[in-house]
């Protein structure tokens, strides 16, 4: 048996998925500041047989919110190996100045890289390196990003700046490298990079928060981290990766949706406290977001899934216009609301006037006038279904699955939508998402294709991103290739071409219980 | 627009990428290197083309290679000036104005940082009116203008002059150096007197492309339709809207050729428009039938948010709307034809005047 546990800002949500897959009991629990009360009380709501789970899955968007405060942040020293290159755009140009802050600002320009096709850009310099790392020192800093050109392509340049200034600052001080992190395009990955090693120290308390919370209700079972992808990592990667949990979120959510309704191409319409997030299924897998992408205003590369939000949840206002949205009363939900005795017209009271919802207390939203009520309900199914409509990429009929608890707000057909479903344990997808996440492996560098070797190098890529795949504790048998995309370099000779792979397959429960560490996982 | 600042850059580069017909490379890199220039040196200025002098040294300079690189390997950022200076030391005498060579793409920006750097005024407009991919496809070449001398430099302080025979052999030249230095390298060309700037640059594409920019950002703003403000400020037709359904690549003699599928959607179901691209769009067909061609301009852009599409960035599931727009009549002449024509691309067609 597997648990799965989703710590949203406002709830920490749980499941209990059996070995054929069913979910046998879900629970919410307020998420609490210190984390491991909220998972402890949500994971005791389910009350598991504790020696029969195998392993708990855990999506959390914690690192992400604490970027967006600009909290928690650890200093750091961004170190750029790439003179006399990219000297025009010092680390963190591109940032907003209260994350720029944040991380202190300490970019450092050395030697070092490669050309595209991996040959030296400029040799590594060890004494300016450790200049570098005399400085760091002095600063006090104790995590590093080390990024370098074309290190997608060659990764050595940073393993040997990180070992000479590992030489000089000692074994407390963290590093991350970016050819761990992100793809190519330099100020993209160096930001992922740079954004990675600032939640490093948060990495460790959160994951012993986690750890603590799991003794406490004496599970004793391994657990992982969900990542962007919809795929798992253990906790020592989750303790040096962080970041790839960023968009887990959403991901968790839309693959729990699949997973409830049975169905693998559809909308999902993810409705929360605040917003409605809207994305689309192919294959059981969320439709990634074009090109790059950014986290609180921040460009990094790393693939999320393509979701466009609307500010419309359970705790909507609710104007004297019949307007809902988008502001909210967030977690204030159970005592704001005019069903739980407080003052604010929201949209959860909306739907248990309308006798859509059993929640509170329908006694108190008896006054409201029924045709404000089906005008205002409607226009909220107008404007769902207007967000499904501008995210799908056929008119052939498309079927919608509403999940997360606010979902009661979505109707049993939307305008232009006959076909809309809310499985049972709609509530909880998020968490059920996580308990059902998968192992990846993943291949991105630049091939060289000598003419008519096409089919050879592709496949060579392909069994590639499986192989790693299973290194990361994905079965053998069930890794399938979910992505590949293959971009000649343009304007130039040479066959060089950028390939990109992506396996996924279901974690091997019976490796994990004899590996020590358990699974791990390629950004 | 009399100057260029820090305010004007962002509806510059979505202008830009939108002129630059797929290719030409994505303007955020070129965006920000242009920033950092006028936020060390202070605001460009801006001349219109009768305004400069006649016997004034008008020099184009541009970055020369693949986008990818350019996102990864960043300018070391004197690369421009570097080129700028050779040229200037080869034929004797210092550049008065700087002008974009390409106004679609990355090389609407670059320029704009080397004329912030160099202290030069920068001229509205360039010689392509949009991307294309070889050095060659200037109109400065239908009046007699070379684009040797040509100034390469790279980020290590390497500079190289070429005189080639004629301005195809520059562009092969170039090329060749341009993978030896590592696929990304500045240049300094084509050099005009004041004089010939009338018949040799598109005027006011810098301008065009602030307010192209500009019209898809306030569409945006104010929730209306910003495909539709970009096509009424090119003067566009509507080709089709829908989703890309298949893209095929393949890599031929140095450039990154293709095919894409677009479906309609909504009111223009059951209609196909397959898009023929060679780094740029440069055909477009409907159930085989050509409907626009090179050197028109054939642009592809984001339904939702009126962003343009870049030929490496099409994926299945964009929705995308494809729309037309006239050349500067100048291209459509034998001689422009002859440089940027579909039959110089390799396609079987012939051109294909617009609105026909």
């Amino acid at each position: 048996m597997r648990i799965g546990i989703d710590v949203g800002g406002t709830n920490t949500d749980a499941a209990l998925l059996g070995d054929d897959d069913r979910v046998l009991a879900a629970a919410k629990s307020p998420t609490t500041p210190d984390i491991t009360s909220g998972v402890t009380a949500a994971v005791r709501a389910l009350d598991p047989p504790v020696e029969s789970i195998t392993a708990v899955m855990i999506g959390t968007t914690h690192f992400l919110n604490a970027l967006i405060e600009g909290a928690r942040l650890a200093p750091v020293a961004a170190v750029r190996l790439g003179l006399p290159a990219t000297a025009a755009l010092p680390p963190m140009t591109d940032w907003p100045d209260r994350q720029r802050a944040a991380v202190g600002g300490h970019g450092y320009l050395c030697h070092g890289g490669r050309e595209f096709d991996g040959r030296v850009l400029s040799p590594l310099d060890p004494d300016e390196l450790k200049r570098t790392a005399a400085d760091i020192a002095a600063r006090g800093i104790g995590s590093v990003a080390v990024s370098s050109v074309f290190s997608p392509v060659a990764e050595d340049d940073e393993r040997r700046a990180a070992e000479i200034l590992r030489g000089e600052l000692g074994d407390g001080v963290h590093f991350s490298l970016s050819h761990e992190l992100g793809r190519i395009g330099l100020l993209a990955r160096e930001n992922a990079t740079i954004i990675n090693a600032a939640l490093r120290d948060l990495a460790t308390v959160i994951v012993e928060s986690f750890g603590k919370a799991l003794a406490e209700v004496s599970i004793t079972a391994p657990f992982f981290l969900s990542q962007n992808d919809g795929t798992l990592m253990d906790v020592d990667f989750a303790r040096t990766y962080p970041v790839a949990t960023f968009a887990s979120g959403p991901t968790n959510s839309m693959r729990g949706a699949a997973f409830l309704s049975g169905l693998g191409d559809c909308a999902v319409v993810d409705v929360g406290g605040t917003t409605a997030d809207v994305g689309i299924l192919a294959g059981g897998f969320p439709r990634e977001a074009a090109g790059e992408s950014e986290a609180a205003g921040i460009r990094t590369n790393f693939r999320i899934p393509d979701v466009l939000s609307l500010g419309i949840g359970g705790g909507s206002l609710v104007s004297p216009d019949g307007e809902t949205g988008p502001r909210s009363v967030g977690y204030r939900l159970t005592e704001e609301a005019l069903v739980f005795g407080g003052t604010t017209l929201t949209a959860t009271d909306l739907a248990v006037a309308a006798g859509r919802a059993d929640v509170g207390d329908a006694a108190r939203v008896a006054h409201l006038d029924a045709g404000f009520v089906a005008r205002a309900l409607d226009r909220i199914a107008d404007r769902l279904a207007e967000s499904v409509d501008r995210m799908r990429t056929s008119a052939a009929p498309l079927p919608v699955v509403a999940v997360g608890g606010g979902s009661i707000l979505v109707p049993e057909s939307l305008p232009g939508f006959d076909n809309v479903r809310r499985p049972g344990n709609f509530g909880v997808a998020n968490a059920v998402g996580a308990a059902i996440a998968q192992v990846g492996g993943e291949v991105d560098r630049v091939f060289h294709i000598p003419e008519g070797r096409r089919d050879a190098v592709l496949a060579e890529a392909r069994d590639e991103a499986v192989g790693r795949a299973e290194d990361a504790g994905a079965r053998r048998g069930t890794v399938h290739v979910v992505d590949i995309e293959e971009v000649p370099l343009a304007y130039l000779p040479g066959g060089a071409t950028r390939i990109r792979v992506k396996a996924v397959g279901a974690l091997d429960l019976h490796r994990i219980g004899t590996q020590q560490h358990g699974a791990t996982a390629h950004a | 627009m009399r100057e260029i600042n820090l305010d004007n850059l962002d509806d510059i580069a979505c202008g830009a990428g939108i002129l630059g017909t797929g290719g030409g490379g994505d303007p955020y890199i070129g965006k920000l290197l242009a920033r950092e220039a006028i936020r060390k040196h202070g605001p460009v200025r801006v001349v219109d083309i009768d305004e400069v002098a006649p016997d004034a040294t008008v020099v184009p300079v541009s970055g020369m290679g693949a986008p990818t690189v350019l996102l990864e390997r960043v300018p070391n950022g004197g690369e421009e000036l570097a080129a700028l200076r050779a040229l200037e030391k080869h034929i004797g005498r210092p550049a008065t104005h700087i002008a974009p060579i390409e106004v679609g793409g990355v090389n609407s920006m670059l320029p704009i940082a080397c004329a912030a750097e160099a202290g030069l005024p920068i001229v509205d407009g360039d010689a392509m009116g949009r991307a294309f991919p070889e050095a060659q496809m200037v109109l400065p070449g239908l009046i007699g203008v070379t684009n040797s001398p040509m100034a390469l430099a790279d980020d290590k302080g390497n500079t190289i002059i070429v005189e080639a025979v004629d301005n195809h052999a520059a562009e092969r030249i170039a090329r060749a150096v341009c993978v030896e230095l590592g696929c990304q390298i500045s240049c300094a060309d084509t050099v005009m007197r004041g004089d010939q700037l009338a018949d040799g640059l598109v005027p006011s594409t810098l301008t065009l492309a602030e307010r192209l920019g500009a019209a898809v950002r306030e569409a945006r703003a104010a929730h209306s339709d910003p495909v539709a403000a970009a096509r009424a400020m090119l003067a566009g037709v509507h080709l089709l809207t829908g989703k890309v359904v298949d893209v095929s690549r393949r890599t031929e003699g140095g450039f990154a050729r293709g095919r894409a599928r677009v479906e309609g959607i909504a009111g223009e179901a059951g209609q196909v428009l397959e898009l023929h691209f060679q780094n740029e769009h440069l055909l477009a067909t409907r159930d085989g039938v050509t409907v626009a061609t090179t050197p028109d301009l054939i642009c592809v852009l984001d339904s939702e948010s009126g962003d343009p599409v870049t030929t490496e960035g099409l994926r299945y599931g964009l929705r995308v709307s494809v729309l037309a727009a006239r050349c500067d009549p100048r291209w459509t002449s034998p001689g422009g034809l002859a440089l940027a024509g579909p039959r110089y691309f390799g396609y079987d067609v012939d051109y294909l005047p617009f609105g026909s």
